[in-house]
């Protein structure tokens, strides 16, 4: 069966400064995978790259989402790339501050709604079906995220753990198959971390979608990831299970600087 | 003792004003009979305002510091002002607006001609402030060149009625159609532009347009304008002057009821919520699977209708129209409504459109103040009041929650 | 030959003015990011004070060189108090605001200023004397290039090079760098940024006033709508050499005062101000970080 993500030697310059090389990563279906690496490995901009940001310079993304057909998505435009079925949250949270929770997850719904200008101003049954319909999809959402009692609040009066729930949750009415969170657990202390844990599992086993994250919470990385991918200075330096990567030597100097076994 | 100090400060600024306003304020030449006129008494105003006003802007100042750093803690929600609290029972703005109703129909009977022409004028400027609205107050693309599409709507019916006869009713959706039209031609070269590189954009276009109705002759007429432009017709009847401003209040009236009922709809549709969130977050809003392209300019076409449509009017009123109309100045003052009104709040343009509009002509005292008090708003509104006069509070959906999925993610 | 000679040397001569203004609006812009609106302005109300300065110097009896050195001198300290307590008022308690905030108030301030000498003085254009001297050695030329155009080309210039050198070895130049590369650093390392942004207004003003009693002895009338178009044109100058960038605002104006020259003298002198909005939309649209700009990348 086919990985939903599928990237091959994908390399990112930007002018002269190589920030990605030559990247392989797969991510099967029903998978956590965590990519982690130091700071300023590139994982960011691996996403970026991914999810149509930026354009790699060399290299292939393919993605083969459970209801459609196998494609190649280099270059494609962000929205394009959220309409296929993959969705993220970001490394500095970017709510929209001034709408209400609901409102913010609503316009997750966006690309999976039709009605236009037309629709709008008419606002005739179908337009009136699918607005309840898209309220009651996000409150839904809400629930199941367990932010239902704030559905009013402005999404910058939110507490920090509450807004990246709320971008996960934002990201999942966008209908995804594959759901990239960049670093979903920064700034969480050890209980919502925790519940953090058990959010995306629920996510993977009941909404069945896959999952690839950049953290540097190692915990977590160890706790539920199925597969972990490791940069440093742009170039993929290992692959495996938590436990093949706890003991990778290659690894560990990259973390911590040294060979720690010589 | 802090009063003291506080004195001294208000002192120091007031001289301080007093020598800066010195020159322009106080000394006029006259170099044709070569003498010199102080004004000091122009002095003294500045001398004792400055001082005063600077008392209240640090009150002001200082106020709003405590309020953000209340919200930066986390504590204190966005309380509305009592004066809206009241206003938002059924039992306080029904009646309020049935009143309001009964005193536009009666209007043009209680009142002269040329009050009901200064109505009309007010309500154009509700209209254009409800279009730039939803380009600069929704999608938050801050256009300085919105007078484009109002001259656009304007020499559309002066020359489509001069080179082929064509009525005021014929035109009106036509200039609505140009207008939107241009809004897409003038929206898209500027997609990729950021904030304020997009504000100067826009604004070279509408003097670019200006200018071009200015020069090209043979197609504008120039700066002699166009003349003769008959007003809307009722049914082929012949109308006086004042019948005809009477016919022209209510077709103002009915056509800002018709754009706050579209402008509505279309605020709370997905795509008013598309567009603010890409005022709040472009980036955000794309990885949501928005179409930055297509939002914005469906905002450019859709704000420039309006504008189109009261170019239209505006030449139907006035029955006369030249460049010179269709100045910078005219996108400065409908972008001061939108800021004064609150940016998105369809309510507080229409207050801001009547206040900025109509207090210069009632306030006769101040009339010659009027691009003052423009300029004025702008930056106070800015400093002390960026959300505008009307808070604008998002809306409370009614959901269904679905009976058999109630299971919640969390623990 | 002579006319493409002519044309140059008076496109050298706008291009000049539009340097000396639009060196005002790069140095703002490079400290906080704000497009001044109110630039144009405080250069009109230079050219006004020096109007006003030297009608009562020159009623009181005084007489050439003099008048000229202290009605720029009167221009010169009223711009910058001016440009100081515009900054003060209308984009200090914007700083942390966001971006289209400061520059809705610059426009508000902008519009404030224009009217606000319209009410004062007059809506009439105010006949400007030409106070620069005739100078004799340039007697000859003078179907080319008269004794106000190279007074405006020198003063140009030498301003130019005098900012430079001010910027590279001074203290505070250095202050002015650190603040424009990353304000809150500088902040930490000691720098009294509310300082550094008032020195950049004040320094842009009084050159934007000097350029305001040049041009108005060189077109010889004013009003108060001068700083409007002259505001957007040094703008376009700032921007087409890249905004930020000292050479940058000098390489702009030129460019901008030849291509007008050439343009209204070649193709159509109606259009003037035409070429120059066409120029600034292209130069954004295509090429916003300018001829001597870097392009910066956003990181997401």
């Amino acid at each position: 069966m086919d990985s939903v993500l599928n990237v091959n030697g994908m390399t990112m310059d930007f002018g002269g400064l190589r920030a990605l090389q030559a990247v392989d990563l797969r991510v099967r279906q029903g998978e956590i995978v965590a990519l982690i690496g130091p700071n300023g490995a590139g994982k960011t901009t691996f996403f970026n790259c991914v999810c149509g940001i930026y354009e790699p310079t060399r290299g292939d993304i393919f993605i083969s989402p459970p209801a459609g057909r196998r494609r190649r998505i280099n270059g494609v435009k962000i929205n394009e790339a959220t309409e296929l079925g993959l969705a993220r949250t970001f490394q500095n949270i970017r709510l929209f501050p001034n709408m209400t929770v609901l409102e913010n997850v609503m316009i997750g719904r966006h690309c999976r709604a039709k009605a236009g200008v037309l629709g709008a101003i008419l606002r005739g049954g179908s337009t009136r079906r699918e607005e309840q319909e898209i309220v009651d999809r996000s409150y839904e959402i809400l629930v199941r995220i367990g932010l239902a009692d704030q559905v009013d609040d402005l999404a910058k009066n939110l507490p920090y753990g509450a807004q990246r729930r709320l971008e996960i949750a934002r990201a999942m009415a966008t209908e995804p198959f594959l759901l990239l969170l960049d670093e979903p657990a920064a700034g969480m202390n050890p209980r919502e971390t925790e519940e953090l844990e058990q959010l995306i599992i629920r996510i993977r086993d009941e909404e069945r979608i896959s999952i690839l994250m950049i953290e540097h919470d190692m915990k977590i990385v160890m706790s539920i990831s199925d597969r972990i991918f490791v940069l440093d200075y742009g170039e993929k330096i290992a692959e495996g299970t938590a436990a093949q990567i706890r003991e990778n030597p290659v690894v560990i100097k990259a973390y911590l600087g040294e060979d720690v076994n010589a | 003792m802090k009063i003291l100090s506080e004195f001294r400060k208000s002192f120091f600024i007031s001289l301080w004003f007093m020598f800066l306003t010195f020159p322009i304020l106080v000394i006029r030449v006259n170099t044709i009979e070569k003498i010199v006129e102080w004004r000091w008494r122009n002095m003294a105003f500045i001398g004792i305002g400055s001082f005063l006003l600077s008392f209240v802007w640090r009150y002001l100042l200082a106020s709003k510091e405590r309020v953000r750093k209340r919200a930066e803690a986390g504590e204190g929600e966005e309380v509305k002002p009592i004066s809206q609290r009241v206003l938002d029972e059924p039992w306080v703005y029904r009646p309020a607006l049935v009143a309001v109703g009964l005193f536009a129909l009666a209007f043009p009977f209680l009142f002269s001609s040329y009050q009901t022409n200064i109505m009309t004028t007010a309500l154009m400027y509700v209209m254009l402030g409800l279009g730039l609205n939803i380009v600069v107050g929704l999608a938050g693309l801050l256009d300085l060149g919105y007078v484009a599409f109002y001259a656009v709507g304007a020499y559309s019916y002066a020359l489509l009625n001069y080179h082929f006869g064509l009525g005021f009713w014929a035109v009106l959706p036509v200039g609505a159609l140009i207008g939107a039209f241009f809004g897409i031609l003038l929206g898209f070269p500027v997609l990729r532009l950021r904030g304020d590189y997009l504000a100067i954009v826009t604004l070279g276009f509408g003097e670019i347009i200006r200018l071009i109705l200015e020069n090209w002759n043979e197609f504008s007429f120039g700066p002699s304008g166009i003349a003769n432009i008959p007003r809307p017709g009722l049914f082929g009847l012949k109308l006086s002057l004042h019948e005809a401003t009477v016919y022209l209040y209510f077709l103002m009236v009915a056509l800002c009821l018709f754009t706050i009922f579209v402008v509505n709809r279309l605020r709370d549709s997905r795509i008013g919520r598309a567009w603010i969130a890409l005022r709040e977050d472009e980036v955000a809003c794309q990885a949501m699977g928005i179409d930055k392209t297509k939002t914005k300019l469906t905002a450019f076409a859709l704000g420039a209708t309006w504008a189109g449509m009261v170019g239209v009017i505006f030449a139907a009123k006035t029955t006369f129209i030249n460049p010179a109309s269709f100045t910078f100045l005219e996108s400065a003052m409908i972008l001061s409504i939108v800021v004064l009104g609150g940016m998105g709040s369809i309510v507080g343009v229409i207050l801001g459109a009547l206040i900025l509009i109509l207090s210069p002509e009632y306030l006769r005292a101040f009339s010659a103040y009027r691009m003052l008090l423009f300029g004025m708003t702008m930056v106070l509104m800015m400093v002390f009041r960026p959300q505008g006069i009307v808070t604008n509070v998002r809306r409370i959906y009614k959901y269904r929650e679905r009976e058999t999925d109630g299971k919640p993610l969390q623990a | 030959m002579d006319y493409f000679l002519e044309l140059l040397l008076g496109g050298l001569t706008r291009g000049s003015i539009y340097a000396l203004i639009a060196l005002g609006y790069t140095m703002v812009y490079g400290i906080i990011e704000l497009i001044n609106f109110a630039h144009g302005e405080i250069y009109m109300i230079g050219a006004f004070t020096a109007l006003i300065a030297a009608s009562v110097l020159t009623m009181s009896g005084m007489t050439g060189l003099s008048v000229l050195v202290l009605a720029t001198v009167v221009a010169v300290l009223y711009a910058s108090a001016y440009g100081f307590t515009v900054e003060k008022i209308a984009y200090k308690p914007l700083r942390q605001a966001p971006r289209l905030s400061p520059l809705i108030s610059a426009i508000g301030m902008s519009i404030f200023l224009q009217n606000y000498v319209l009410l004062a003085q007059t809506s009439d254009f105010l006949p400007f004397p030409n106070l620069i001297p005739a100078l004799p050695f340039m007697e000859p030329y003078s179907q080319l290039m008269g004794s106000t155009e190279l007074v405006i080309v020198l003063t140009t210039a030498v301003a130019t090079v005098v900012l430079t050198l001010f910027i590279k070895f001074t203290k505070i130049g250095k202050a002015m760098r650190a603040t424009a590369q990353d304000r809150s650093m500088a902040m930490l390392t000691g720098v009294n940024v509310n300082r550094v942004i008032s020195n950049t207004f004040i320094i842009g003003s009084a050159l934007a006033a000097i350029g305001g009693v040049l041009i108005a002895s060189h077109v010889g009338r004013i009003n108060f709508y001068i700083g409007f178009i002259a505001g957007i044109k040094a703008f376009t100058a700032a921007v087409l050499g890249g905004i930020g960038s000292i050479p940058g605002a000098v390489l702009g104006g030129l460019v901008l005062g030849w291509t007008e020259s050439f343009a209204t003298g070649y193709v159509s002198s109606d259009y003037e101000d035409v070429f120059a909005f066409c120029l600034l939309v292209l130069i954004l649209i295509f090429r916003p970080a300018g001829l001597l700009g870097r392009s910066t990348a956003q990181k997401v």
